[in-house]
């Protein structure tokens, strides 16, 4: 037990020294933070409805402290939004929580890159390029020819972008154009049943060079608006702006540049809402090794999906594609080989691991009702003077010192344990919340670590229990203090659990159920109780048994807390003369 | 040996047997003048919100060179801005104070304007919502709700319904007599004292669960034969933890109480003060809400049941015999039941009597 306790405490020392870490992160209150007041874009200048602004408070909310335990603030300020984020250097995280995320998928009508080369390459289908982004089985997929599936679903799947342009960009990008696959949940054949379309492969059966300055060569445009498709010509995706953050009419179709710029795309109406996504999650494809963003839908999308799915994937190139548009670029466009029941896909494309966690995040949660602009970004000091902290941390440790006098006057020898106890639940406390903090984003603020300092205080009411009952026991005269020790410790230990299960009962209801502070306060609460149960168990039990073997606390010594005064009781008759006021 | 010197020693000793439970009318009055007195507070006075909650006004200007935190908060609490937060954004103040009024916010920039020179057009005014406002609160609330659901449930499985009703009545009763004494006082009530709240009502709960615990083992012992009452081993038990009740609240409150004093005598007003209250009170109110509250609450219950009642019917018709035997007139409440008793203390009283009584 004592052994247990000792190789935690060393590896939670390990885990703080290799992340050279030792300072736990805190919160708003003591540490500052960057704070962005988020201005919202309306059409016309229009003052946004105070439904849609809430609406957005509680998405950014989300979105900032999913977890809730990273103690971030979002308020409303007259019809802007201000968010505070603790820490310094957050401009960049602060920065993205804007965004909109509003998620669609739309049928791919027509394709074409971004930058029309002036002279045309030779056809170099050879050279596939094989980026490895995407393509399940790298090699393969940039293969025309049948003989090179890479799974037996697959087919070659191909971009109607002319060849040679597209090679010469996937050339010179040093990453290439986002390849994305999607796959039906439950299968087990991973190998995607769609292929992505790496923009390097040769469209097969289509003339292999274009040597026109014109995005439209070779473009079927049937049922295509021709607003849309003027647009199309004009779109300049080598911009920076390149549509990024437009709201886009999911009943309209629409013209987008792919993120990376590479491509341009006119899309058909919005076949699937982000609204109907259920859940997503990010994470490491097996067969890649890239990161990739898996998202579930709820029923009416995952039918929407399946349905979709259904209808364009017997359609021509490219038509036979569903790009994902997100803030009104697209992020992927795969060639769906086959309906895709089960309702989730994988959207993949260059993410890195930050990036493939925001947009899991950011779909999670939700889109945003309005289109914001960043108004301003500041770093901000602490609310709290450095005085209120140092004077919480004096007053905790004064009150600790208290604690200490008061056991060892009471308990004496016991007191030892007590001590003890409470040192190494100081230290795993600390050492978790320093791990938390680094790992987890966990930020202490006063009010943090004044319920650390008092839950220090309750975890000694474990040992206070047990110690009582020991004296019990012995009291009862019936038992050696070895016996004693282990009779007391079977009846103590079910209090103690269904005390501290009662603590953590309230800690996990109200972690999941409230939000901001109160969340990251629940949090703390459920760490103290746990490690409450882990210092009973693992330290002080075994600590007392192995005390009760000295002969010091065996035979009672005076100092010991075990001496036969304490283990007495006086005989009935003298108690009427308590005072009944106690 | 002084009174409180004797009654140390006892403690020390653990030998207190006080009347809990048979006291309950006095409890009850008590309880109920402190209910009324904090609800009277909470409807006539209210809560003094914090900014976290109502929102507040935001001012922001360029730092002259000489001014520092406590300078401009001087400044600004001088014409009236309460809650006064003063933060560094890069080189400007920004300072966060209740909401103001038009003129309140003239007055304040008038202020800083006349302090440090700085003209009124280039203090920026903003007004800020509340950081805790409806949402957050929402969920707390409801978050509340559902774990007194989550308790009651868990603690019929663990002990039984009377005991739950009884330690969530206990709980209730703290929170409000707490939140009583910040409506009648106007203190603050920021984020820090809400966490504070939630404190209380872990801990409060955590006190009564390890009272019931123990008195389930006393009172289990109860058979037909029983020499004793319901009541009467209920209290017996109360005065078995009383000393883990009393160590536990000394352990636990001696921290809060160091935070409290340094808190209010070295600071003033913040978060240290406003969390510690919360604490300090909650907790006292709750050790005695746990023994005054939900023991003797759970007694009157549980004397209702037939089981119970035949017991209490008995042991008092042969208490009436065994004085009339005796000629002992005189109330022997406190010790009968210790003396008769088959439950652990009893026995342990019967079996060291030895000596001890002539230390006193």
């Amino acid at each position: 037990m004592l052994l247990a306790l000792l190789v935690l405490i060393l590896a939670m020392g390990g885990v703080m020294a290799l992340q050279k870490a030792f300072v736990p992160k805190f919160g708003l209150d003591l540490a500052g933070g960057t704070t962005v007041t988020l201005s919202p874009v309306t059409e016309a200048g229009a003052a946004p409805s105070q439904e849609s602004l809430d609406l957005a408070v509680n998405i950014l909310r989300d979105r900032v402290n999913g977890t809730g335990i990273s103690d971030a603030e979002v308020a409303k300020s007259g019809d802007n939004i201000v968010i505070s984020v603790p820490g310094a250097g957050q401009k960049e995280v602060v920065g993205r929580l804007g965004t909109t995320a509003e998620l669609r998928f739309r049928q791919v009508l027509a394709v074409a890159p971004a930058v029309i080369a002036p002279s045309p390459l030779p056809t170099a289908p050879a050279t596939p390029a094989p980026s490895g982004t995407g393509t399940p089985k790298p090699g393969a997929s940039g293969q025309p020819s049948s003989t090179a599936k890479p799974a037996a679903t697959a087919k070659p799947a191909t971009s109607a972008t002319p060849a040679g342009r597209a090679l010469s960009s996937a050339l010179t990008a040093p990453t290439p154009a986002p390849s994305t696959s999607a796959s039906g949940s439950g299968k087990a054949d991973k190998s995607a049943k769609a292929t992505p379309a790496p923009s390097a492969s040769a469209p097969s059966g289509q003339p292999t060079a274009q040597p026109s300055d014109d995005p439209m060569a070779g473009v079927d445009l049937t049922g295509v608006d021709p607003a849309v498709a003027e647009q199309f010509k004009k779109i300049d995706c080598t911009k920076k702006d390149r549509g990024q953050g437009v709201q886009d009419n999911p009943d309209k179709q629409l013209a987008a540049c792919s993120k990376d710029g590479d491509a341009r795309y006119i899309l058909e109406k919005a076949a699937v809402k982000g609204t109907e996504v259920s859940g997503a999650t990010s994470g490491v494809d097996s067969t890649t090794g890239e990161w990739i963003v898996q998202v579930t839908f709820k029923s009416k999308g995952a039918s929407e999906f399946a349905k979709t799915t259904g209808q364009i994937t017997s359609a021509p190139q490219p038509r036979n594609q569903l790009a994902m548009v997100l803030d009104g670029l697209v992020i992927s466009a795969p060639v769906i080989e086959e309906p895709i029941p089960g309702g989730q896909a994988r959207i993949s494309g260059s993410f890195t691991q930050k990036s493939a966690t925001d947009l899991a995040n950011q779909l999670k949660y939700g889109a945003l009702p309005l289109k914001f602009k960043q108004s301003s970004i500041e770093e901000v000091s602490g609310t709290l003077g450095a005085d209120q902290l140092r004077g919480g941390l004096l007053a905790g440790a004064i009150g600790l010192v208290l604690v200490v006098f008061y056991c060892l006057l009471y308990y004496r020898g016991l007191g030892l344990v007590a001590v003890a106890s409470l040192v190494v639940a100081t230290i795993l406390t600390y050492s978790t919340v320093v791990i938390l903090g680094h790992n987890a984003n966990f930020r202490l603020s006063l009010p943090h670590i004044i319920g650390l300092i008092v839950s220090i205080g309750i975890t000694a009411d474990s040992f206070i229990v047990y110690f009582e009952r020991m004296r019990d026991e012995m009291k009862e005269g019936r038992r050696s203090l070895r016996v004693a020790v282990e009779v007391a410790w079977a009846r103590a230990r079910r209090t103690i659990l269904i005390a501290d299960a009662v603590m953590f009962i309230a800690a996990v209801v109200l972690y999941f159920l409230a939000v901001g502070g109160v969340a990251g306060f629940a949090f703390a609460m459920g760490l103290t109780t746990l490690i409450d149960i882990a210092v009973v168990f693992l330290f002080t039990k075994p600590f007392v048994a192995l005390l009760a073997k000295l002969p010091f606390f065996a035979k009672g010594h005076k100092l010991s807390g075990l001496d036969a005064e304490r283990m007495s009781r006086e005989a009935p008759a003298a108690r009427t003369t308590v005072p009944q006021e106690g | 040996m002084s009174a409180i010197g004797a009654l140390g020693r006892r403690l020390y000793r653990g030998e207190v047997n006080v009347d809990f439970v048979g006291r309950y009318k006095l409890w009850a009055t008590l309880s109920g003048v402190l209910l009324l007195i904090s609800i009277l507070g909470l409807v006539i006075q209210g809560l003094n919100l914090g900014i976290e909650f109502r929102g507040g006004s935001v001012f922001s200007f360029d730092k002259p060179a000489a001014s520092s935190i406590a300078d401009v908060r001087d400044t600004v609490e001088a014409v009236g801005g309460h809650q006064v937060i003063v933060q560094e954004a890069g080189t400007r103040w920004r300072v966060t104070t209740q909401s103001l009024p038009e003129q309140g916010v003239t007055k304040v920039a008038d202020a800083i304007s006349a302090k440090y020179g700085v003209p009124d057009n280039q203090i920026s005014k903003q007004i800020i919502g509340a950081t805790w406002g409806g949402e957050v609160l929402n969920k707390a609330i409801i978050g509340l709700i559902v774990f007194m659901i989550a308790i009651i449930l868990y603690l019929t499985l663990a002990f039984e319904w009377k005991m739950a009703l009884a330690a969530v009545v206990a709980l209730i009763h703290d929170l409000v007599i707490t939140a009583g004494i910040y409506a009648w006082s106007g203190f603050e009530v920021t984020p820090a004292t809400m966490l504070g709240f939630l404190t209380i009502l872990g801990y409060s709960l955590y006190d009564a669960v390890v009272v019931f615990d123990m008195i389930k083992e006393v009172t289990a012992k109860l058979g037909t034969t029983a020499k004793m009452t319901y009541t009467e081993a209920a209290n017996n038990a109360l005065n078995h933890t009383l000393i883990r009740s009393l160590n536990t609240s000394l352990v636990a409150i001696l921290p809060v109480a160091a935070i409290l004093f340094i808190g209010t005598t070295l600071f003033g007003a913040g978060t240290l003060k406003d969390l510690s209250l919360a604490l300090f009170v909650g907790m006292i109110v709750g050790t005695y809400s746990s023994l005054c509250v939900a023991t003797p609450l759970l007694a009157n219950l549980k004397e209702r049941e037939p089981k119970y009642l035949a017991i209490a019917k008995r042991v008092h018709a042969n208490r009436v015999a065994a004085s009339k035997d005796a000629a002992s007139p005189g109330k022997a409440k406190g010790k009968e039941p210790a003396a008769a008793s088959t439950s652990t203390s009893g026995s342990a009283n019967g079996s060291v009597a030895t000596g001890k009584r002539k230390k006193r």
